[in-house]
């Protein structure tokens, strides 16, 4: 019985090193930029942050599976001073068994926001390696804000049209008003000539020498 | 040399300076400007359009730099001013608008005005969609972030619209949101509502700010005459503490002498110089002959060919600030890009490639793994081509300068601001642009004379509504550059030379002068005699002569955004299907033809009366 124990502990480093390796079926590249992401507060990577992975990892499976994963149960290898590195993931009940790429890739995307937070990174600062994020989806508002503007802009501009038209109208009965009380009160002959030179009173937005064209032009 | 055609009853037909200075004298009942500030306003703001923010700084950039000023301002003073002189002149001394003027000084001549009539409507109607995009964009603005940052994400969520990834999201949102652009001129695709509504807002502010002729457009122009001048400060300032805005500036601003040889570089700087004064449209004999008659129209031409000039470069300058910070970024991106694939692929540590050590780190990588850096996609990134990119017309507004506006701080503000400016440029010119209608359809007694002048000028803008839903089609864009490309430029060039020629050897080039010397007190000195009677006809000649030539002998393309092309996102260039050539000719022949043809028409009228009797 001691022996068997003893050979399966003797086991367990040998088969992790087995399965962990880069490009292997089950495991994935996890890159991290740090110093890209937190620029003068930037940390190192060391043992202890590995160690955090591995938790926040553990945590990610058993958030997923509900089976007793450990950190022994995260293996990670590889790693470069990119700070880069693979891993995979054994099941608790049997070491030797890796669990599948399809499992992990869940794990990641149920918890993804509580990993990236253990290490104050984001979406794009700690990349899993073919596990692409969801991207947000476009910020809109409930109402489009453009069609907001335009009723605003068409309302002054259709009320002041009304105002000016109204404007205009009310100016053309006070002057016809006025032109008919000094007509009664002047000379018939007079006005008579002056009123059919320069025209109704609509003519004031006319040119002036437009009433002087009538007698110039023959065509 | 002093040639002229015989003018019988010429006498008869203009006012003589008896008649003139008791006008003067007399309460005048025809519309008239408030002060002599708000007329020198409506003329710059007429003169300054859309244009000079985004056509001359490229012309400016693409023919030699700071060298093309110098043809430009040659051909200013040669070839703009004396035109300019002659329009305000004739409008104040005839005191009419420019079918007016021409009927006067001879019968034969009113297709002189018909042509700039013509000229003015089409012109009007593609203008005013270019202001419709502007109000879109602007409505558009009043959020943040700016819809114009973000990309649709597709159905399965996880990746953007393949459209948008490919190209970026301020050409997916000028070609596919705003416009919904088809990839052909003939596919009409149907009608864009977004756009419908922009073109009902342009419109109906049009409307409103001509209803009365001079009387609301004149205090309109205190905004948008003024407004455009404080906006570019503003950029300026802002564009000049941006990283990079230097490298903008001397892009333009290198003068490469050798340019000067070519002679399209000198027929570009003319046929700028000619649309940028707004010469032939007829707006500005009409808004002369609202004048006093001892107005100093020799004073006005040449301040307003000095504002015009100086107003382009100012323009220039600022345009290319921006496109240089834009660049710059763009530039600063493509290393990033490339230090991150590095350092990705070969697993270095974090921030040992930085900008200053890329060239070295690369080549360095390169003579170690020579067979691995081909296959990793690295970009090459060159400042000179992004300063480059797309940088004329629309394609500067709507994609540059907009992508330009999201990467500084406060995006929204600066984008109300920008599309704000705009719109205030093209609305100034559309003023003179529908009184270069609206006056001639009454000279023409088209009308029945009581009818108010609200109610022509409202009918004009509800008929180009209705007429400019043409360009609210899904097509519209291609519609719009064919408008642009051809309706106005010959016809204006054509219109120009028979108004010099009709001023010059018809009307008299001895009588304008006495009448220069009424008005103003001084007859015009020889560089003006010089000019009027064989510089300028010779210029504009020799440009129209040119232009004809070189576009009988091309193929006429135009360029599509087409998401199936091999050169997406660059755009691809399309041949024109062959029933353009029709459209062609009624855009450019009609108005062109109308001189001639209402001449004969006429003469064979008066031919066949006599004949009767």
């Amino acid at each position: 019985m001691l022996e068997r124990v003893f050979l399966l502990l003797c086991f367990l480093p040998v088969l992790a090193a087995e399965t962990c390796k880069p490009n292997t079926p089950n495991g994935h590249k996890v890159r991290l930029s740090i110093k890209t992401a937190l620029g003068a507060e930037a940390y190192d990577w060391n043992e202890n942050e590995r160690f955090l992975f591995q938790s926040t990892m553990a945590y990610a499976m058993r958030n997923l599976k509900g089976e007793n994963f450990t950190v022994s149960n995260i293996v990670v290898c590889d790693e470069t001073p990119r700070v880069s590195f693979w891993f995979v993931v054994t099941s608790p009940n049997d070491p030797s068994k890796v669990v599948s790429k399809g499992e992990v890739e869940e794990a990641v995307r149920k918890s993804r926001n509580r990993i990236n937070q253990a290490f104050m990174l984001s979406d794009s600062t700690l990349e899993f390696i073919g596990i692409l994020p969801t991207l947000a989806a476009p910020v809109e508002p409930p109402t489009p804000t453009w069609l907001i503007v335009f009723g605003v802009v068409m309302g002054m501009v259709l009320a002041g049209i009304v105002i000016l038209l109204a404007l205009s109208f009310v100016q053309k009965k006070r002057k016809k008003n006025k032109k008919a009380d000094v007509e009664e009160e002047e000379d018939d002959e007079g006005t008579q000539v002056q009123t059919a030179e320069n025209g109704a009173t609509r003519v004031d937005y006319y040119n002036n020498s437009f009433a002087d064209d009538e007698r110039f032009t023959h065509m | 040399m002093k040639l002229l055609l015989p003018n019988p009853e010429l006498d008869l037909r203009i006012p003589s300076y008896a008649d003139l200075e008791r006008m003067e004298k007399e309460t005048k009942d025809g519309p008239q400007w408030d002060n002599k500030a708000q007329y020198i306003l409506t003329c710059v703001g007429f003169c300054i359009g859309l244009g000079n923010v985004w056509r001359f700084p490229y012309l400016c950039q693409s023919h030699g730099g700071g060298a093309f000023l110098i043809p430009y301002l040659i051909l200013l003073v040669l070839e703009g001013m004396p035109l300019l002189l002659l329009e305000f002149a004739i409008g104040q001394r005839l005191r009419k608008g420019s079918v007016g003027v021409w009927r006067a000084i001879s019968p034969y001549l009113t297709g002189v005005g018909i042509a700039s009539m013509l000229v003015s409507f089409l012109v009007g109607l593609y203008y005013n969609t270019l202001i419709g995009w502007i109000l879109w964009y602007l409505f558009n603005s009043f959020q943040e972030p700016l819809p114009w940052t973000q990309c649709p994400l597709n159905d399965s969520k996880t990746e953007f619209v393949s459209e948008c990834q490919r190209s970026s999201t301020v050409d997916y949102y000028f070609y596919r949101v705003s416009l919904n652009s088809t990839t052909s001129i003939a596919d009409s695709g149907g009608i864009h509502p977004p756009i419908v509504v922009c073109l009902l807002a342009a419109w109906t502010v049009v409307a409103i700010c001509c209803i009365r002729g001079i009387s609301t457009s004149g205090k309109a122009v205190y905004v948008t005459a003024i407004l455009p001048y404080i906006v570019l400060a503003i950029f300026l300032i802002r564009g000049l503490t941006l990283k990079g805005a230097v490298n903008g500036i001397k892009f333009l601003f290198i003068p490469d002498v050798k340019e000067l040889m070519k002679p399209t570089t000198w027929l570009d700087a003319g046929a700028q110089v000619f649309y940028a004064f707004g010469l032939a449209w007829g707006g500005l004999i009409s808004f002369s002959s609202y004048n006093p008659v001892h107005n100093n129209c020799v004073q006005d031409a040449v301040i307003l060919s000095v504002v015009t000039g100086l107003t382009s470069v100012y323009a220039a300058t600022v345009t290319y600030s921006i496109i240089g910070f834009r660049a710059t970024e763009k530039y600063d991106t493509c290393i990033s890009d490339n230090i991150l694939t590095l350092t990705n692929t070969f697993d270095l540590p974090e921030m040992n490639i930085t900008s200053n050590n890329y060239e070295a780190a690369l080549s360095s990588l390169n003579t170690s793994y020579p067979d691995v850096l081909p296959g990793l996609g690295i970009q090459t990134c060159d400042l000179q081509s992004l300063l480059s990119e797309g940088v004329e017309g629309t394609g500067l507004a709507f994609i540059v300068f907009t992508e330009a506006i999201t990467k500084m701080p406060g995006s929204p503000v600066w984008s109300v601001l920008f599309f704000v400016m705009l719109l205030c440029l093209g609305l100034s010119t559309l003023f003179g642009n529908i009184e270069g209608v609206v006056v001639p359809l009454k000279d023409l007694k088209l009308v029945p004379k009581n009818f108010p002048q609200e109610a022509l000028t409202g009918l004009t803008c509800v008929v180009s509504f209705i007429i400019s839903l043409l360009f609210a089609q899904r097509s519209g864009i291609h519609w719009v550059t064919l408008f642009d490309n051809f309706a106005g430029s010959v016809p204006l060039l054509t219109i120009g030379l028979f108004e010099m020629i009709a001023v010059v050897y018809i009307y008299g080039i001895d009588r304008f002068n006495e009448d220069i010397a009424f008005m103003v007190g001084r007859k015009p000195c020889i560089f003006w005699q010089v000019t009027w009677r064989f510089i300028s006809p010779l210029t504009v000649l020799v440009i129209l002569v040119f232009y004809l030539v070189t576009q009988a002998q091309e193929t006429l393309t135009y360029l599509v955004w087409d998401a199936s092309s091999e050169m997406f996102p660059a755009l691809t260039s399309v041949t024109y299907p062959s029933w353009i050539y029709a459209v062609i000719f009624l855009l450019a022949g009609v108005p062109s033809l109308a001189v001639p043809v209402y001449a004969l028409c006429r003469l064979i009228f008066v031919c066949c009366r006599k004949h009767l009797f």
